[in-house]
């Protein structure tokens, strides 16, 4: 099963939990603004990704989302 | 692995008016899922609170009612007593609860109304500007107890989980916390177990949720996290206080 990982950024008020809790440091808050002015998350090291959801688990604005997709993933070197 | 994550269909599309990293919103998500999970969707209907989540009906895709402050349990009450075969739940602070609705909470738990509280304690009254609420620590620094809070004057913080498991009346009392992705799952174990409790119509029951107020507590997020851990969870002990099965009083936590 392939995964696809989306951060919806315009939901996203940067709160950092997602980054903290993610087990393989993935995550990363951007240096660019949204439209609600805060500086959101994204996979700065999507290859990391193990899909376990704790970033999930923890973000309050539910911007998170982890989904089942045909599209394999290319795998790290 | 081999699971999803994506966004439950008892929360609405609409984005919340929370503070960046307030775990409000991953209760929220919680309630949504197990409702979800229990397919009840169509027959809950939630009772908002006064305090930050007073705009709580705009976050969830069913039906909600607001009520005045503290009296959430007593509008629960009657909806669910005209209307026995809905699931009716209250989602309250510890201001609403714990301090104006002491009463409604505590006579509501008594009865045994077949009612659902989720009872968010930030150890703060969020909405209004940090004030001490009765579950801020001794010597925590609130707007109103800027010296920190004087047991003396204001006596100790109250287990609201503890206090109610004391009622004779067979119910469900818990106490989690949402500080890390074990407790969030813990928690909404718990949550769904009061849940269907009240889906057997069995007894009242009640889910606190040691949570965070970073805002009014001066942290960052994650800074709060800790905070929560390293000051409230000692002397707010997680587990469960009291099942249905368990003979009146305190159940070893
Ligand atoms: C009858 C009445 N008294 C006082 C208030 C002011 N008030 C609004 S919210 C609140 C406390 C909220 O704190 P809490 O229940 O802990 O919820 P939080 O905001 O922390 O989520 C108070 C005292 C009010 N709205 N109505
Ligand atoms: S799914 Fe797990 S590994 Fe992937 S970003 Fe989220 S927390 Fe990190
Ligand atoms: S936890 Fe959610 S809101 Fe907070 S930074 Fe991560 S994606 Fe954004
Ligand atoms: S004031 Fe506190 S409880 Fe209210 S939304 Fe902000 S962080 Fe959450």
């Amino acid at each position: 099963m392939s995964y696809i990982f989306a951060i919806d950024c315009e939901r996203c008020k940067g709160c950092g939990l997602c980054v903290n809790f993610c087990p393989k440091n993935v995550l990363e808050i951007s240096d660019e603004l949204n439209k609600k002015g805060y500086y959101p998350a994204f996979q700065a090291r999507p290859g990391d990704c193990i899909y376990c959801g704790s970033c999930y688990m923890m973000c309050p604005d539910v911007a998170i989302s982890i989904t089942s997709g045909n599209i394999k993933r290319k795998l790290k070197k | 692995m081999g699971k999803t994550f994506t966004r439950p269909v008892a929360l609405s599309e609409k984005d919340t008016h929370y503070c960046p990293g307030c775990t409000h919103g991953i209760v929220h998500r919680l309630v949504a899922e197990v409702i979800d999970e229990l397919g009840i969707r169509g027959k809950t209907i939630g009772v908002a609170p006064v305090g930050c989540a007073v705009l709580a009906y705009n976050y969830f895709s069913f039906d909600f009612m607001e009520a005045a402050h503290g009296r959430a349990p007593a509008v629960a009450t009657g909806i669910k007593r005209v209307r026995p075969d809905l699931m009716v739940f209250t989602y309250q602070g510890d201001g609403d609860l714990a301090s104006i609705g002491t009463a409604e909470i505590i006579h509501a738990a008594n009865r045994g109304e077949k009612i659902t509280t989720i009872f968010i304690n930030n150890a703060v009254y969020g909405m209004t500007g940090g004030q001490m609420a009765p579950t801020t620590m001794p010597g925590q620094k609130t707007t109103t107890t800027p010296f920190g809070r004087d047991v003396e004057q204001t006596g100790m913080p109250m287990k609201m989980a503890e206090l109610l498991s004391a009622l004779m009346t067979p119910a469900y009392i818990t106490r989690q916390t949402v500080i890390s992705p074990k407790y969030v799952i813990k928690a909404k174990k718990a949550i769904k177990k009061a849940f269907e409790y009240q889906c057997e119509g069995r007894c009242f029951s009640l889910v606190e949720v040691i949570s965070t107020c970073p805002t009014n507590w001066g942290m960052t997020p994650v800074e709060a996290l800790s905070w929560a851990e390293t000051t409230l969870l000692p002397y707010y002990p997680l587990g469960e206080f009291k099942t249905p099965d368990s003979q009146g009083g305190n159940d070893a936590a």
